[in-house]
């Protein structure tokens, strides 16, 4: 139990750390970089929260998907650095007075509380033969269906419109119409013309 | 041991520094998209440790829902990035005021 404690505040220390990166990092490849680390670390901190298959879909589809669009996106713009990062010392007081007071507030908000009403907020052990990921697919076909439906019609809108903003048509570009090339008919390629033999003179 | 209130101190430390991150970040849209999958990841936090505290799979769904509009989100937004950039060769925040009166 002492070393799941230390493993804990490893991973979560680790987790700080890497969000620390994402928000101060000088180039933006290297933030990515930091939102890998930590989106990782939540995965393994979900992972010890007995939440596996969410832990799996996290590494999967966060950093094996979103967080490589992400960095395709940020080397295909080719941001210059420095422009970027003017502004970092001017917020910076302003965004640490404020990130203080939410941060003092939150905590004790979460401990002091806890410390009035007395009550126990450890995990309890899940039951015997329990299965995380029967668990959610039990009540994600049944109960949700209809959320999990309208999933994946966002899923399918976030396809159509990421194609439609992104292309471009490009004039003068030679390419050919397929519809136009099939439903051509040959009475409008072809002219026959009727003409009478020339006589020799 | 670790409990509820652990995950909720860790959530919030997460949110709060992406708070911070929007504020000090206003020139970069990419690192302000960033900053609100941070701040979901932390909501995400909040939601999978009072799941395993009540013992209720309900929280996880959410979860569940919440990664996939945060994905279309990402899409979307990125999509939108890379025409703003096409357009005015920059991603600059501040310089977004064309529909200034």
């Amino acid at each position: 139990m002492l070393f799941h404690t230390l493993l804990f505040y490893v991973f979560a220390t680790v987790l700080i750390g890497a969000a620390l990166g994402v928000v101060f990092a000088r180039n933006p490849v290297h933030s990515i970089m930091f939102l890998v680390l930590t989106f990782f670390q939540a995965a393994v901190l979900w992972l010890m929260a007995e939440a596996e298959f969410l832990a799996i879909v996290l590494v999967l589809v966060y950093v094996g998907a979103v967080m490589v669009l992400f960095l395709f996106v940020v080397m295909m713009l080719n941001v210059e650095v420095e422009a970027v990062k003017r502004g970092l010392v001017r917020y910076a007081p302003l965004a640490i007075v404020i990130s203080l007071i939410m941060a003092v507030e939150l905590v004790q908000l979460i401990w002091v509380r806890g410390a009035v009403t007395g009550a126990s907020y450890g995990f309890a052990p899940n039951p015997e033969g329990y299965d995380n990921t029967k668990a959610l697919g039990a009540v994600l076909y049944t109960e949700h269906v209809y959320a999990f439906e309208i999933a994946a019609v966002v899923l399918l809108l976030a396809i159509v419109a990421a194609i439609t903003l992104t292309m471009r048509k490009r004039p003068g570009l030679k390419v050919q119409d397929i519809g136009k090339q099939v439903s051509v008919r040959a009475k409008d390629r072809v002219r026959i013309v009727k003409m009478k033999s020339e006589s020799k003179s | 041991m670790i409990g509820l209130q652990h995950y909720l101190t860790l959530s919030a430390m997460l949110f709060v520094l992406s708070i911070a991150g929007i504020i000090v970040n206003r020139r970069n849209l990419i690192l302000l998209l960033m900053c609100i999958e941070l701040m979901l990841l932390a909501v995400n936090f909040n939601f999978i440790a009072f799941s395993r505290y009540l013992g209720d799979a309900t929280g996880q769904i959410f979860v569940f829902f919440i990664l996939t509009v945060a994905a279309a989100e990402a899409a979307i937004g990125l999509a939108i990035l890379v025409v703003l950039f096409r357009n005015r060769r920059s991603i600059s925040v501040q310089e977004l005021n064309t529909m200034k009166g």
